[in-house]
């Protein structure tokens, strides 16, 4: 699986020459280094990592430095590892938008927007107490009943309950691209994109 | 939010339709689509508002027809619109004339703008 590193822009819309206004997600993505070949002998799996985002020297650890001067770039903030690439890479080669075409679908993972401590209307699209009257009050979106009693005399695990929601990794499948910018390192894809503006987005092949 | 705009102006055609605000009156051809013939439908009107920008700006025009209202909002941008003629420019104070939509008849009259001599 090929893919490219980005930087969620923001939300607008575009006219179809149908006259369609569709909405649609600005993303800009790479240029991304590869910094790191993986092998089957030396690593024990094939893979590709590559980097995106300058980051300063001075915030940068030894050890990463020498990871990024082995392959020739300055320090970047977030790697990433693809398993192939169509064509042969090697150590410090640029990828580029030009690695998506214009009607493709491709695969957006980002880390979704954190909502705090949610109940479990909000967490688990449980429906709460639909009726206000009929003897119910104070329960509005309460979640009832968590499980039996003195038999099994305790709450399964994974049960869905109140807690914190959001801040995850979440993966968008099937996005149509309705645009590359080539000259700008821009991508437009339809629909949404996990994520606040200004946060990482993966995007797949 | 500069790249967004400028992003989206970039993957919107912009259109150059003459100048108009809240107030004028307008005449907008519109195309219809029905099945695979084309047509083109006009509605006149005043204009109430233009709201948002960039690609996504609309504009929302009132017409009284039969004795009834009927308010429509177009999109600025959007291919449908073959063209936008501006028959009056009308004298009002504010950008959002939906006060319009409380008067009937004499006093639901909006003035011409006139312009004294042409600008240097």
């Amino acid at each position: 699986m090929a893919g490219i590193i980005g930087k969620k822009v923001g939300m607008t819309s575009v006219f179809s020459t149908d006259g369609k206004n569709i909405p649609c997600t600005i993303i800009q993505a790479g240029p991304c280094v590869v910094t790191q070949i993986k092998s089957e002998e030396k690593d024990g799996y094939e893979a590709i990592q590559i980097g995106f985002d300058e980051r300063k020297e001075k915030n940068t650890s030894k050890a990463l430095m020498g990871h990024f001067k082995k392959a020739k770039t300055s320090p970047k903030r977030k790697l990433v590892e693809f398993d192939s690439f169509d064509k042969d890479l090697n150590l410090g080669d640029e990828i580029t938008v030009e690695l998506f075409e214009e009607g493709e679908y491709i695969d957006a993972v980002g880390t979704s927007k954190g909502k705090g401590f949610q109940g479990v209307v909000k967490r688990h699209n449980f429906s709460g107490v639909g009726d206000a009257t009929h003897g119910q009050h104070n329960r509005l979106r309460a979640p009832g009943s968590i499980g039996a009693a003195s038999y099994p005399a305790r709450v399964f695990k994974g049960m869905k309950m109140a807690g914190r929601m959001g801040n995850d990794r979440v993966k968008v499948n099937n996005l149509q691209v309705l645009k590359v910018l080539t000259d700008k390192n821009i991508i437009v894809v339809k629909g949404s994109v996990p994520g606040a503006k200004g946060s990482y987005v993966i995007l797949e092949k | 939010m500069d790249i967004i705009r400028e992003i989206s102006n970039e993957i919107n055609e912009i259109k150059d339709w003459p100048s108009f605000k809240a107030g004028d009156t307008v005449i907008v051809d519109y195309k219809i689509k029905e099945g695979d013939k084309e047509r083109i439908q006009s509605f006149q009107g005043v204009v109430l508002q233009r709201r948002n920008s960039g690609a996504s700006e609309t504009f929302t025009v009132r017409k009284i027809s039969g004795g009834i209202a009927v308010e429509r909002i177009f999109p600025v941008n959007t291919p449908f619109i073959d063209s936008i003629k501006v028959t009056k420019h009308g004298n009002v104070r504010r950008a959002r004339i939906f006060y319009l939509r409380g008067l009937r008849g004499k006093s639901a009259r909006i003035k011409e703008k006139k312009y004294f001599g042409a600008k240097k």
